[in-house]
């Protein structure tokens, strides 16, 4: 790391200093892999992450996130706030100002119209935009004149930045997809193959789920950007076999999301080839408490939902107990190594949301036993707890993860320590969080009395993350399983606060109600037991400059800024 | 040959095939190792009393015994948890000896009737060989998903959890490895159908029943003896693969092809942690080809008359 | 024979039909769902959309007719076209994958080369390597030749290929760096140059995929030899006075082809369905790796048109088995 750091010093002030000198192109190629390869290239219709990275080489959005999670211009001029009055007084209003003289990589100007119809692609009925939540609470988008932008929102929108901004939703080109709206958008390939874009790169050859070839952009913005000529995006393969092409053979020179054992890791980086770069974003490993009845002998329909309270774990006192069997920093140690850290917080990151909630960092199994006497649940003959004749026996679910597997049994062994019975079950990942309602094996119906996963929230603003714990969002037969609280939490309380929230628009006021959901949800109740603050761990050759790792939008952000290192 | 001291009784033909078989040494080699191997999962865990999933609940005692090589307390090292690797290949070897044998007892025995009984009987040899075309054709996975869907809580709840497993993960490779036993099967008995043999039973009224059993399934047998071979390591291994995706056993339940799945992400750096399970799984397909070998010999009567 | 020939490829038509049929309910009967991709990030109301947009909510009776007629009508309609520059396929829907809304079609083209060069390369080395071995350590039954030969392909088919493939990348890749441990798909062999680095990318997933097809063909061979070697017209044709090499090679050999005709056969649709695991570990992405990315994904007209194929393919290679079976041994009929 510390190497890395002195090149990125270094990098800052060539940058600095050679600007001018630097050329488009003059670094030849530059080698990407991707092992879980993209399927499309216009992240509106994106089927994952993986699309949305690789479109955003070439599509780009007025503003994205830098790897602080602030917003930065990228077609816009400047990012507009109350302050600069980009942003109207009573948060109903944004304008957006493009950069003058931007031209499409056909030669083309980019104009407001452009992102006026991408709002109108992206909410075209029958279209099935996967980013339309972005789009969402838009009343109208009017365009002035051909630079300016202004939204107008249904309500006031503590955070107007949404649309257009980083990633998920960057600016189409009206001209090329004006016959693609609603229904007619998944027919046009072609345009969604080789989007025309305003990135540094643009697409000259495109096979699906396989590689993806590039070109520098003749037209960006930065005549010296990007020092490469061209890239090829490669997919297939595993993290692993990512990480060793790049750390070990050094056949390539940047390899997306290498999340191997810290051994490897260690191993590997001991190859000189490269080094691992990480950051840390959002996304938490967690264990769900299921506050409802799993049990297989109730009515199909009646399981896992809300008629039928957790006959173990709705008392409290059980949680926590459960929570403090855990060694978090054990976990870390054997899953994650440098791109993991303990967490007792549902909102790791930004600062400003993140409670300073560590109580559960050290684990105390005494405290744990003594709660569970307490909680009435006795040790009976065999070494398992018992209460009025029923077994505390757990069914432990999750999807199929080799890390996930080594941290069920380790939770499984404290477990068994405190006297309870751990039944340990797997589920292939494409059924765990495919939401089939047919499936028995979903993590939403949640047959099993606790289950593990991680999850995130899209940018830097928490609200609609929070707001997922809401007890209408419980899912169940009447919704076809498709809410997204899972837990079956529900407190008159807790939805009061997310009412509040979405009213507030004072920045310290949103931390101060974000953090009090947070503890509501984890150090208060034990709902949610997070386990691992997992950060982005990706590998870059040590011959390729500029890489700054983001995770609060996607990993190729700076693209324009790598080069080769000579 | 209890009673050859009093009278010296005509040699039995098991008794002939067994002087035989004894004097196949690869196949007397076979079956030692076999046993041996058999010995090691059935008698081992009587001895070697370790728990193969137990986890060290002390976090700073786990995080010391894991990865360790071989040594008195280990004899075979420990996994990326600190569990032991001989406990573990033990109980893995029990599901997967068990495991192989069955499912491929199971589909040799699907493969072969259906294989006679399309090569024997013309009127079955169209439908029986479009059935044999479609399960060719059924996408594996989606069609484990569905079986796994459909079965694994009826069975779970009628014979416990981890028989209900066993039987259906069984069933499972049994159903979707019968088709090329099958297929070759009646390829051979197409042909030896219409050997003189054969001809010459037909014409002096020997029923069919017979002639299957008499004439044809002997003729037969060899190249079964080769699907068999081949069958308990694909099995072994499917079962691998099945658990990895989430469809097998519980995932602290080791199998030989699991800890082979799981060392090869160690294999750089703990190489110990692949060979174990290879080499027993190469041992265990070694041996029973060697015997498969020497049954056939010893089964033909005209090599067992050389 | 041509009478059995035509009346099989008739009663293809139907078999195939229900095949089609039972593939595409089991296919839509698994759990999973398309959208176990997407993050967890984008909320149900606009799955449900995206679900309808892809027309995944339709009644599966539905979906399975109009696939039907897209695979049937629009997709050759298509071919067509594009070998005539006719338009019969006009603005007609074709078969579009739900993972990346492209032409199935177009897909399994960009696939199909690399498949074939890959896998069919492996497939070819296998079939070249096995027979001989099969043949010779028959024919020395219980010779040294015999024993090591048994000992690599029993060694070669009880040792998966998710372990040779790694094991080979860190031996050749890692540690001796002769070859590159991924396949660029993008190369085009134009001189000797490119040639010999195509030659060098294809030389690990041949070598681990030739040695599993090796060992099971060589077992084959090796038993229904020996099967043979034992029969009354070898030791006629022996005393007869014909030499060895023509006992051997012609009439024993030819006699034991069938159990091996018949598992060269049922691995030839393998040659265009790919091999799923190898093609994942050397990143050849070709069928078998769209065909396990789909099912992961559950791209269903993804998978359908996939398995369908190879369901042709089966059909009609199990169909070529038996007609080289009544070449190889003339007794052999049918009608």
């Amino acid at each position: 790391m510390i190497l890395r750091s002195a090149l990125l010093g270094a990098a800052a002030v060539s940058a600095l200093a050679s600007a001018a000198f630097a050329e488009r192109g003059a670094d030849g190629n530059v080698n990407v892999l991707y092992w879980q390869a993209p399927s499309i290239l216009n992240p509106y219709l994106s089927s994952g992450t993986k699309d949305v990275e690789a479109s955003s080489l070439i599509l780009e959005g007025m503003a994205g996130f830098n790897e602080k999670g602030e917003v930065i211009p990228r077609l816009a001029e400047s990012i507009p706030t109350v302050e600069n009055g980009g942003v109207s007084a009573d948060l109903t209003q944004i304008t957006w100002k493009l950069k003058p003289g931007l031209l499409w990589s056909d030669g083309t100007p980019v104009t407001s119209a452009d992102a006026k119809f991408t709002y109108e692609y992206c909410t075209a009925p029958d279209g099935g935009c996967a980013q339309a939540a972005r789009y969402e609470g838009i009343k109208s988008i009017e365009t002035p004149d051909a630079q300016t932008v202004v939204i107008t929102f249904e309500a006031p929108k503590p955070n107007p930045y949404q649309a257009f901004v980083g990633g998920t939703s960057p600016i189409l080109q009206a001209a090329q997809f004006k016959d693609c709206m609603g229904a007619k958008a998944p027919e046009c390939t072609k345009q969604n193959f080789g989007p025309i874009g305003t990135g540094p790169f643009m697409v000259t050859d495109f096979k699906v789920n396989d590689v993806v070839t590039l070109a520098a952009n003749p037209n960006y913005r930065d005549p010296a950007k990007p020092a490469f000529a061209t890239m090829t995006l490669k997919g297939g393969g595993d993290a692993q076999a990512a990480a060793r092409a790049v750390m070990e053979t050094g056949e390539f020179d940047y390899a997306w999301n290498t999340q191997i054992n810290p051994e490897m890791q260690t191993q590997m980086a001991a190859g000189g080839k490269g080094v691992f770069v990480n950051g840390f974003g959002t996304l938490v490993e967690r264990i769900e408490m299921n506050m409802t009845d799993p049990d297989p002998a109730l009515p199909e329909g009646e399981r896992s939902t809300t008629k039928h309270p957790h006959p173990i774990l709705s008392d409290a006192k059980v949680r926590q107990a459960l929570s403090m069997a855990i060694d978090r920093q054990t976990l870390v140690d054997v899953g994650y190594g440098t791109a993991g850290r303990p967490t007792c917080n549902l909102v790791p990151a930004p600062e400003l949301y993140a409670s300073d909630n560590t109580g559960c960092l050290t684990q105390d199994m005494e405290g744990a036993k003594k709660l569970l006497d307490e909680a009435g649940w006795k040790v009976g003959a065999d070494g398992i707890r018992e209460k009025d004749g029923k077994k505390l026996k757990l069914l432990y679910q999750t999807s199929v993860n080799p890390v996930r597997q080594d941290f069920q049994a380790l939770v499984k062994g404290w477990w068994n320590e405190l006297g309870v019975e751990v039944e340990l079950k797997q589920v292939d990942a494409s059924v765990f969080f495919g939401g089939d309602p047919g499936s028995p094996d979903t993590f939403q119906k949640f047959y099993a009395d606790v289950e593990m996963y991680a999850n995130n929230f899209d940018g830097t603003d928490p609200e609609p993350y929070l707001a997922q714990y809401l007890c209408d969002k419980i899912p169940g037969p009447e919704n076809q399983w498709q809410g997204e609280n899972i837990n079956r939490f529900c407190d008159p309380a807790y939805d009061a606060l997310v009412k509040e929230m979405a009213a507030t628009a004072d920045l310290a006021k949103r931390g101060e109600l974000a953090k009090k959901m947070n503890d509501m949800l984890t150090k208060d109740s034990f709902t949610v037991v997070a386990l691992v603050d997992r950060g982005r761990l990706s590998a870059a050759s040590n011959t390729l400059g500029g890489v700054v790792l983001n995770t609060w939008d996607t990993e190729l952000w700076n693209a324009q800024d790598w080069y080769r290192v000579k | 040959m209890t009673d050859a001291a009093t009278i010296q009784p005509p040699r039995s033909q098991w008794a002939d095939v067994w002087s035989q078989f004894r004097s196949h040494k690869g196949a007397m080699l076979g079956l030692f190792v076999l046993s041996l191997l058999v010995a090691f999962v059935f008698i081992g865990p009587l001895i070697w009393r370790v728990d193969p999933t137990y986890v060290n609940p002390d976090a700073a005692k786990m995080i010391m015994s894991r990865n360790k090589p071989p040594t008195l307390d280990h004899p075979l090292g420990t996994d990326q948890l600190g569990r032991d690797m001989l406990a573990r290949m033990m109980s893995g070897g029990r599901v997967s000896l068990a495991v192989g044998t069955v499912a491929m007892v199971l589909s040799m025995v699907i493969g072969s009737f259906v294989g006679l009984m399309a090569g024997f009987y013309r009127r079955l040899d169209g439908p029986l060989m479009r059935l044999t075309d479609m399960f060719l054709a059924l996408p594996l996975l989606p069609l484990l998903l569905v079986l796994m869907m459909l079965f694994r809580d009826a069975l779970a709840s009628s014979l416990g959890p981890e028989a209900g497993t066993f039987l259906l993960i069984v069933m499972a490779i049994g159903v979707t490895s019968w088709m090329h036993a099958a297929r070759i099967v009646r390829g051979q008995v197409l042909a030896i159908k219409e050997r003189e043999f054969v001809l010459a039973a037909r014409s002096i009224g020997v029923p069919s029943r017979r002639i299957i059993l008499r004439h044809i399934m002997p003729n037969v047998i060899s190249s079964v003896m080769v699907a068999a071979t081949l069958g308990i390591a694909g099995a072994i291994i499917t079962e691998s693969v099945l658990s990895f995706l989430g469809l097998g056993f519980p995932p602290d339940f080791p199998t030989w092809g699991r800890l082979l799945y799981d060392g090869v992400e160690y294999m750089q750096l703990y190489p110990s942690r692949v060979v174990f399970p290879g080499l027993a799984i190469s041992l265990t397909v070694l041996s029973v080809n060697y015997i498969g070998d020497g049954l056939r010999d010893a089964l033909d009567p005209r090599i067992r008359g050389r | 024979m041509l009478t059995y020939t035509i009346r099989r490829l008739l009663l293809a038509i139907p078999t195939l039909l229900l095949i089609s049929l039972v593939i595409f309910l089991l296919v839509d009967l698994a759990p999973g769902s398309p959208m176990s991709e997407i993050p967890l990030t984008v909320p149900p109301e606009v799955r449900l959309k995206m679900i309808q947009a892809m027309g995944a909510d339709q009644p599966v009776f539905v979906r399975y007719l109009l696939w039907l007629k897209q695979f049937f009508i629009v997709e050759p309609s298509y071919i067509i076209d594009g070998w005539f520059g006719t338009n019969l396929g006009g603005d007609q829907q074709r078969i579009l994958s739900w993972q990346s809304r492209a032409p199935v079609f177009d897909v399994i083209g960009q696939r199909l080369p690399q498949t074939l060069t890959v896998v069919g390369t492996a497939y070819l080395v296998g079939i070249l390597i096995a027979l001989p071995i099969g043949i010779y350590s028959a024919y020395r039954q219980y010779s040294w030749f015999d024993q090591l030969g048994t000992f690599f392909a029993m060694v070669g088919y009880s040792v998966p290929t998710f372990f040779t493939g790694v094991l080979f990348i860190v031996i050749f890749s890692v540690n001796l760096h002769w070859f590159p441990s991924i396949y660029d798909t993008t190369l085009k062999v134009t001189d000797w140059a490119s040639f010999w680095k195509q030659v060098h990318q294809m030389a690990l997933p041949v070598m681990v995929l030739a040695l599993f097809n090796a060992a099971e063909i060589s077992r084959y061979t090796r038993s229904s030899m020996l099967e043979n070697l034992g029969q009354d017209y070898a030791r006629t044709a022996r005393a007869k006075g014909m030499s060895e090499r023509t006992v051997v090679l012609k009439h024993v050999l030819r006699n034991s082809m069938i159990p091996v005709v018949t598992i060269i056969a049922l691995g030839m649709p393998a040659v265009f369905g790919g091999a799923i695991i190898t093609e994942q570990v050397f990143k050849v992405n070709g069928i078998g790796a769209a065909l396990i990315g789909a099912i992961h994904a559950n791209d269903l007209p993804m998978v359908q048109t996939l398995t369908f194929i190879f369901a042709v393919l089966i059909v009609l290679f199990n169909l070529i088995a038996d007609i080289l079976y009544g070449i190889l041994d003339p007794r052999i009929r049918y009608d």
